[in-house]
């Protein structure tokens, strides 16, 4: 039996108009469910007190620092290195065996298991270098993380400018680096940009890496040399150990909230950017 | 002064192996205007881009020969190409205005130099744009940006950020190629009255355009230079077949 | 003075590169040089094929987590794909322009949201139900694949719009123009057209669910032995890193090395296949 085509548009289409609906409902649902859990018990208080009785009581104020400090401290070390590699490979020299070679690697890293970074971390930083678990081992084992991801964002975008713009600076007097200041970097400045939120979007949900590189302190920092724990390592244990499913579900909301916060930003600051370049 | 501005001696250009240009030699008279002529693919564009070094750019591109700029070898290894740019200003076929305001595509050049002084700049640019003919269509909104120009504004723009720049020389490739007619007149307007400050070079494959604006006329063809001398010379007496046939319309 | 900042930039640059390039190098090294020797040592055979993994007695053979591993993550591409996929389909033939303004940053979103958060919600929500209608301890492979299907939902998604998206309309006008209806056109051009960006997005949905360590800890139970169904119990190459690193020395340490090396391998020839998928849609 031959079916007429116009009755496999009408399966086909209804096959998926039922998955897209359910795709969207469970992703939409696990928003709902930690929002409705969690919201309710967030407030002033729970956001700046401090945590009591392991964080089964008070607030999360330490971990909120630990989510600030580690994944800022980490875009420090992680742009400026990868920002200059991705103008080192796009503008300083031509494409050979080892800038595939680089492309490559930081392909692969980018790809490499969070889990991967965190026992590097814990034995090279922690162990070997001695540096004992705290702020500047977790946030140097975030940058290693982080950096192919803001290597090949940043390339993609110093790419995606057009190379005429690139004439028009050389022949209007400018000197290589002139051009990529001047006119390279500006235009590819709102993808480097989604590039580096990219990356503190997933600092700042990164548990693995963070757990064993900074480890799981609840005091306030004193210095870099101290432990800290972020709110998805204070996520992780509140639920992991059932130490209390009311403040993990309030993490959880604070910690998508953060998330989407982050997302906003991003937009505003690419609209703002391209209503100011054709205003 | 050197009467004349450029002096080419020999010049073989190189693309990988495949030559694209062919002994040329010529002489470019300063303070006046030089069209070159000739069909798409004949290397007049790898010519004009030998002349500010913006060849440097391809890898793939080997310059030989000689080309002086006032006398002072421009492929010397001595010499800077930056500051070579910055003698010779450039507008290419495609007008590309930077995305940002009309004002500081015009200040791009001075920026570089780190001239701050507002009033200097505001006078530059007023002095740039009424040079292009372009004064009076945007004066009131200078801040906007250049991307929202017409294609024929935006050309003028480009003139005007390369006048900006002081240069010597001004190299134009086939900048009339994507224009209206309206706009075309108005940049050969403007280079009619350029010529008497500037020596300038202009790329064209429309042989009537390089008829109405060019004192000297060069014809390019396969690589080789064919025929250079004064425009009304090439226009009615020319010396090779070959000329004769190109603008005449038979090919090209 | 020019020419010279000109050179220095230059220099400072490729410094910067270099170093990149050696931190990178670094890690990877590193990871080597502590998990090789003790592959080498233990033979590959044995360290990969063995069930026996007992730290105390010195015997660490990881197959349970290899076989672990792989039916997690299998089960999670049949959970992530055929969804990810539909969804992908519908969302960039049948949306219009305003709806996907807001779908597109949700999708954002949810590809940002912590994966403990997933974890939690497997642990909470689905392993219960798992426990009730179908036995076993709930927190087993179908757990973990179900978390990971979803988690790994907004990569494929947006990863396969993006390149659907892509495909140009005049192979859509083509097909209709040749009286195809829309279906027809979607999985006789659209699909073929966007294939590699597609293949693309799961092999990455694919390396994301092999690499997810926190909440596959948190659904699948973690126990190292060989499982007997969907819903049993099992322990992930990436959970036993994670779950014995804390107070793993010597050999016990370098197995867990070891097993990093493993993770290395797997993902790699991933990425090559991810890459080379890529480069066939862009030869094309």
């Amino acid at each position: 039996m031959i079916i007429h085509p116009r009755h496999t548009q009408i399966i086909a289409i209804s096959m998926l108009v039922i998955l897209t609906v359910f795709t969207l409902a469970i992703l939409v649902f696990i928003i709902l469910f930690v929002f409705s859990k969690g919201l309710p018990y967030i407030s002033f208080d729970f956001l700046f007190s401090n945590p009591e009785d392991m964080g089964k009581a008070g607030g999360i104020f330490p971990t909120l620092i630990g989510t600030i400090v580690l994944p800022l401290l980490a875009i420090i070390i992680a742009t400026p290195l990868g920002v200059g590699t991705a103008v080192y490979l796009t503008e300083y020299t031509r494409e050979n065996r080892i800038t595939r070679i680089i492309r490559f690697g930081a392909d692969c890293l980018a790809g490499i298991p969070s889990i991967i970074f965190g026992l590097f971390g814990f034995i090279f930083f922690v162990t070997t270098l001695e540096m004992g678990w705290s702020i500047i081992s977790g946030s140097l084992t975030l940058a290693f993380m982080i950096l192919p991801t803001i290597i090949r964002t940043s390339e993609e975008a110093i790419k995606a400018v057009p190379y005429s713009y690139r004439e028009v600076g050389f022949s209007l007097g400018a000197t290589l680096w002139q051009t990529v200041r001047k006119i390279v970097l500006p235009n590819a400045l709102p993808g480097i940009v989604t590039g580096i939120m990219l990356s503190i979007g997933r600092s700042i949900g990164e548990t693995a890496a963070v757990i064993f590189t900074a480890g799981s302190s609840l005091r306030i920092p004193n210095s870099v040399f101290d432990s800290i724990r972020t709110m998805s390592v204070h996520f992780y244990i509140l639920a992991r150990e059932g130490i209390s499913s009311k403040n993990a579900y309030a993490t959880a909301a604070v910690l998508i909230i953060s998330i989407l916060l982050i997302n906003l930003v991003t937009y505003w600051i690419m609209n703002r950017f391209i209503a100011k370049k054709t205003k | 002064m050197d009467k004349n501005k450029y002096i080419i001696n020999n010049l073989n250009v190189f693309w990988n192996k495949a030559q694209v240009l062919r002994s040329i030699d010529i002489q470019v008279p300063s303070h006046k205007i030089l069209g070159i002529i000739g069909p798409s693919g004949s290397g007049k564009t790898v010519f004009l881009r030998s002349l500010n070094r913006m060849n440097d750019l391809v890898p793939e591109i080997r310059v030989e020969g000689q080309i002086l700029l006032d006398g002072e070898d421009i492929y010397h290894p001595e010499c800077d190409a930056v500051s070579i740019r910055k003698r010779v200003g450039m507008v290419f076929a495609l007008p590309v205005p930077l995305p940002a305001s009309i004002y500081d595509n015009v200040i791009f050049n001075p920026g570089l130099s780190g001239i701050r002084d507002h009033k200097k700049l505001d006078l530059l640019v007023e002095k740039s744009l009424k040079s292009a003919f372009l004064w009076d269509e945007v004066k009131d909104r200078l801040k906007t940006s250049a991307m929202r120009l017409s294609g024929g504004q935006q050309q003028r723009l480009c003139l005007a950020r390369v006048l900006a720049m002081e240069p010597e020389v001004i190299l134009l490739d086939e900048p009339c190629s994507g224009l209206d007619p309206i706009s075309t007149a108005a940049i050969e307007d403007a280079l009619r009255i350029l010529k008497d400050t500037y020596t300038i070079i202009l790329v064209t494959n429309n042989t009537k355009q390089a008829a109405r604006v060019a004192d000297n006329t060069a014809f390019f063809l396969m690589n080789e230079m064919v025929e250079y001398g004064p425009t009304e010379q090439i226009f009615t007496v020319p010396g090779d077949k070959r000329t004769n046939d190109y603008i005449t319309g038979r090919f090209g | 003075m020019k020419v010279l900042t000109e050179k220095g930039i230059y220099r400072l640059l490729m410094i910067i590169a270099l170093s990149a390039i050696a931190m990178l190098l670094l890690i990877v090294l590193f990871i080597l040089k502590e998990g090789l020797p003790f592959i080498f040592i233990t033979g590959i055979r044995d360290f990969l094929l063995s069930s026996e993994w007992k730290p105390a007695a010195g015997k660490f053979g990881i197959f349970p987590m290899l076989v672990g591993s792989l039916w997690v993550t299998l089960g999670a591409m049949i959970v992530g794909v055929p969804l990810g996929l539909a969804g992908a389909v519908f969302i960039s033939e049948f949306i219009p322009r305003w709806a996907m303004k807001i779908i597109k940053p949700t999708i954002e979103l949810l590809a940002g949201i912590p994966s403990v958060v997933y974890g939690f919600i497997g642990v909470m929500v689905l392993a219960p139900l798992i426990r009730d209608y179908f036995g076993g301890p709930g927190l087993s492979i179908a757990a973990g694949a179900i978390i990971l299907g979803i988690m790994i939902l907004p990569t494929i998604l947006s990863i396969s719009i993006d390149s659907i998206k892509a495909v140009p309309n005049s192979y859509r006008e083509g097909a209709f123009a040749l009286g195809a209806t829309h279906w027809q056109t979607i999985h006789m051009v659209v699909i073929p057209a966007a294939r590699s960006g597609i293949v693309a997005g799961i092999i990455l949905g694919l390396g994301r669910a092999i690499g997810e360590t926190m909440a596959v800890i948190m659904v699948v139970g973690n126990a190292v032995k060989l499982p007997g169904s969907a819903f049993d119990s099992v322990r992930t190459l990436t959970a036993n890193i994670a779950l014995e690193m804390g107070y793993a020395t010597g050999k016990h340490r370098e197995a867990l090395f070891a097993t990093g090396v493993v993770l290395l391998v797997i993902i790699m020839v991933l990425n090559y296949f991810a890459a080379s998928a890529i480069k066939r849609g862009v030869k094309k």
